[in-house]
């Protein structure tokens, strides 16, 4: 392994977590409800966005990261409430277009509560780089390492050993059945879109150090952990991960080995591929069941 | 204990259910027998609040449940055990079974599910098998055993016999027969209405979302309408 593979595995694979976290919020509700959420990459702005502020006022970043993404959270759980739960047995379509009339509203909203400009959150444990097998790592850059692992450890804790972890899965694979032993269809979307929102935060809050954030940063986001979690398989979470990493390694190394110019491109690429040839994604749920 | 007047309900502008009078006495087995798309299922589906009603009242011990979420039921005691078993595929056995308890303190669950596997120990032997890779019949005694899991005291069965071979069928009636209990009520759907009749302390025969008829299962049994309509002889 030269040290400039790697270097552009270490870059990869710290973006495939970020966009893990996001692959796994659009999952985590597109099972709850058959939406793609797009108003996702938003929750990630507000991450970085929020905490970026709440630092500026003199917040310890503890303390603002866990308020941040909170205020992701009830946001979650205000657009679910306010805006999609209101649209409760409309198709789906128009409940997609809900999201994304959504995230412009947010992208409005955060420009007019912040501002325009562009701004980066200070590296939690500073910023002296660390040789590791040859690669230059950013100590930042473990974080989005270790965190996505905890993340990922506690959700599969979450959706494998516990009842409530349960139902989620429950109402997604069946929605009457789920009603009928009693799991509140409702609470488990409020659930869910808090959740995602949360996650997302996470993910925007990680990044911000190292790519900056932004009132737009959402979209682009947004759209590369969507193609993440459509390359997974849309509503696996093992699925979520392995596309976000996928897609961020072949970023890194497109960028490295032929030209960053088309870095953005590769993710619509894989989108279209996946689409057209294996709508199921890598781990995604094959539809035969026996009945 | 179940008490139904002038139910009514309908998918968008067309009727299903036009004024529905049904009553559930404690540890009564009732039948409700009718043709394809008479209404069975719209009905169940409204006694458990996953199916919009229009008019008239459900209620249960006298408390009026007309307008009460499906989860609130659940906890007063009124469960499904939806037509086509409807278990949860990619989950275990077990946690099937887990979630029938949803609404119940954990201790109870514990207790329920030894009294679930002494009842079908087919499942303990699966337990920790994915549901969906039961067979036909064990996914109906999951679906059964899920529903007990949450200690009903009214038992809604929509063709519980459904897509049977006919040694299960017995085994799925006799089963229908042993969880009637000195308090639970059991409402049974049934396309084969005359192993449904036989085991029925009342029956009820519904026709394009009317009750036409109802009876002592004998009566109905004994009757040359429902003999013609529903048992062919
Ligand atoms: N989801 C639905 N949308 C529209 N009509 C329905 C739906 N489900 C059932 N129906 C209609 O309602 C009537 C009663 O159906 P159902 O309750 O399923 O009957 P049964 O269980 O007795 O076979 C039928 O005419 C059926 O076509
Ligand atoms: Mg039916």
């Amino acid at each position: 392994m030269t040290a400039q593979f790697a270097q552009y595995l270490v870059t990869g694979l710290t973006v495939g977590a970020v966009y893990a976290l996001v692959a796994l919020g659009f999952s985590i509700i597109y099972n709850a409800s058959q939406v793609i959420n797009f108003a996702q990459g938003e929750f990630v702005m507000v991450g970085g966005m929020c905490s970026v502020w709440l630092v500026d006022q003199g917040v310890p970043l503890p303390a603002a990261v866990v308020l941040a993404v909170a205020a992701a959270a009830l946001l979650g759980l205000a657009l679910e409430k306010f805006a999609v739960e209101p649209a409760r047995g409309a198709p789906v379509v128009t409940l997609v277009i809900i999201t994304i009339g959504a995230s412009i509203l947010l992208r409005g909203l955060a420009t007019l509560v912040w501002d325009k400009k562009i701004h980066a959150l200070k590296p939690f444990s500073g910023e002296a780089p660390l040789q590791v097998g040859g690669a230059v790592v950013l100590p930042q850059s473990l974080w989005v390492l270790g965190v996505t692992l905890a993340v990922v450890l506690l959700l599969s804790w979450f959706f494998g050993r516990t009842l409530l972890g349960k139902a989620l899965l429950a109402t997604s694979h069946n929605r009457l059945a789920a009603q009928l032993v009693g799991i509140s269809v409702r609470n488990v979307m409020l659930l869910s879109f808090s959740l995602s929102a949360a996650l997302g935060a996470v993910a925007g809050i990680l990044v911000a150090p190292i790519t900056f954030t932004s009132w737009d940063v959402g979209v682009m986001l947004g759209l590369k952990g969507f193609a993440a979690a459509i390359l997974g398989g849309l509503g696996s979470g093992a699925g979520a991960v392995l596309g976000g990493m996928v897609l961020g390694i072949a970023e890194s190394m497109s960028a490295g080995y032929v030209s960053s110019a088309y870095k953005d491109a590769i993710a619509f690429v894989i989108l279209l591929a996946v689409l057209v040839f294996a709508p199921d994604g890598l781990l995604g749920r094959r539809v035969a069941e026996r009945v | 204990m179940l008490e139904i007047r002038s139910l009514a309900s309908a998918y968008g502008r067309i009727p299903a259910l036009k004024g529905i009078d049904l009553d559930l006495r404690p540890g009564e087995l009732v039948t409700l027998v009718g043709a394809n798309g008479a209404g069975k299922t719209t009905l169940l589906r409204a006694i458990s609040g996953v199916q919009p009603v229009t008019g008239g009242t459900v209620r249960i011990s006298g408390a009026d449940i007309t307008r009460a979420s499906s989860r609130h039921r659940v906890r007063l005691g009124i469960v499904q055990v939806p037509e086509g078993r409807q278990v949860f595929g990619p989950l275990s056995v077990e946690d099937n079974l887990r979630l029938g308890a949803y609404t119940r303190p954990r201790a109870e669950a514990e207790g329920s599910l030894e009294r679930v596997y002494a009842m079908f120990p087919v499942l303990k032997d699966k337990r920790g098998s994915s549901a969906g890779t039961l067979s036909g019949g064990q996914q109906q005694m999951l679906a059964m055993g899920r529903a007990l899991m949450a200690q009903p005291r009214v038992l809604l069965l929509d063709e519980p016999s459904m897509g049977l071979a006919p040694r299960l069928v017995a085994e799925i009636f006799a089963c229908v027969q042993a969880l009637r209990t000195a308090d639970t009520a059991i409402l049974l759907v049934e396309q084969n209405a005359g192993a449904a009749l036989a085991i029925a302390d009342r029956g009820y025969v519904l026709e394009t979302g009317q009750i036409v008829l109802t009876g002592t299962g004998a009566a109905l049994l004994a009757d040359a309408g429902v003999r013609s309509a529903y048992l062919g002889f």
